[in-house]
């Protein structure tokens, strides 16, 4: 059932990137890790609609999207670089039950985002702070500029509930000598071991998502405790 | 065009059900692997949206809207196991 929500805000994020703040009335609520679908209708009619993750956990009055702009998409650059606050907005959702952290869920969770697949770990991560919930944050970007959340993040970081490791795949900021995508070892490293009982979520690209929920399971991790989300 | 999966049909899907159907466990009527419905291959850039099996790639499901009607063909499923809430 589409609805018409209304844009409270619209925040640059990076560049390329902003954070769409909405105000919709009767909000059900929702889980971290659901979405949206967004619908666009042009003058002449013509409709085009897309997936947009949620990025905050449910507080109520408004909620937040982020969308990263695709060049020569069809709908991501009018929403990151045309819509403005009081613009109508129409949207269908919440959607999805089974890329979701519920509070109380069993076990440590591991969150693994490519690009603006980090979205839906932003909400999980808001959902969970505050709760017992150890969760460690795996997020791959080109550079240093494209990451989103980035203040969120370094709050985060510096405080004990949580663990984030970035992983630079093009330029790496001074002091980060590694430059590369996420292979065997760096999971290794940085995310919980099989025996550990996490939930792991992988979100991003379906490439980035396929070549690491492979490696996961080529490491030994139950595929069963691995959900997946590609963005395409 | 790269696949996306189940969770790209969920908005569709729930035009149709009153449950969400990304949990639910589906069997392919093709090869008979059990999977979560999540995780089958959803193209959304065919008219309308096509789900199609990880294992074989037999189309199990498809949703297609037009102004005034949607039809759902659930061929490639021998059943949809949804859990209780
Ligand atoms: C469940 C789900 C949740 C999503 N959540 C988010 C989100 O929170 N934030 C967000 O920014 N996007 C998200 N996406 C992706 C989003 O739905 C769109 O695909 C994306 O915004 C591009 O749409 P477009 O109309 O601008 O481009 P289109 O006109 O659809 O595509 C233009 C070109 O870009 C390619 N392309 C399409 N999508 C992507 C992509 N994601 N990355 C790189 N190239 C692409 C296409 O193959 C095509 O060649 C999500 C997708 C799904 C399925
Ligand atoms: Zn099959």
């Amino acid at each position: 059932m589409w609805q018409v929500a209304t844009v409270a805000d619209v925040r640059r994020e990076t560049a390329t990137a902003s954070t769409i703040v909405l105000e919709v009335p009767d909000w059900p609520g929702h889980l971290a890790g659901q979405h949206l679908d967004v619908r666009l209708t042009a003058p002449d009619g013509y409709r085009a609609s897309r997936s947009y993750s949620i990025a905050s956990a449910w507080s109520a009055d408004t909620i937040e999207l982020t969308v990263e702009k695709v060049p020569d998409g069809e709908v991501s650059p009018y929403l990151v670089d045309v819509l403005k606050a009081g613009d109508p907005l129409e949207i269908r959702g919440p959607v999805g039950g089974w890329f979701v952290w519920k509070p109380g869920q069993e076990g440590p969770v591991q969150l693994i985002g490519g690009g603006s697949g980090v979205v839906p770990l932003r909400s999980m991560l808001q959902a969970a702070s505050g709760t017992s919930t150890p969760m460690r944050l795996l997020y791959s970007v080109r550079r240093p500029e494209s990451v989103i959340y980035v203040h969120d993040l370094k709050e985060l970081a510096a405080s004990d509930d949580v663990d984030v490791h970035l992983v630079y795949t093009r330029e790496a900021p001074a002091g980060e000598p590694r430059v590369g995508r996420i292979d065997a070892e760096l999971l290794e490293q940085y995310v919980y071991k099989p025996t550990d009982g996490a939930t792991t979520y992988v979100c991003g690209p379906t490439a980035f998502v396929e070549a690491v929920a492979d490696l996961l399971v080529a490491a030994g991790h139950d595929p069963a405790r691995i959900r997946t989300e590609r963005f395409g | 065009m790269n696949h996306l999966d189940g969770n790209a049909a969920a908005g569709a899907l729930s035009e149709l059900f009153a449950v969400d159907l990304t949990a639910a466990i589906a069997q392919c009527n093709s090869c008979g692997q059990t999977n979560v419905f999540a995780e089958s291959h959803v193209y959304v850039n065919a008219p309308g949206t096509v789900a199609r099996c990880s294992g074989c790639d037999a189309v199990l499901l498809r949703v297609v809207s037009t102004p005034n009607d949607t039809y759902l063909d659930l061929r490639g499923l021998t059943y949809l196991r949804v859990p209780s809430t």
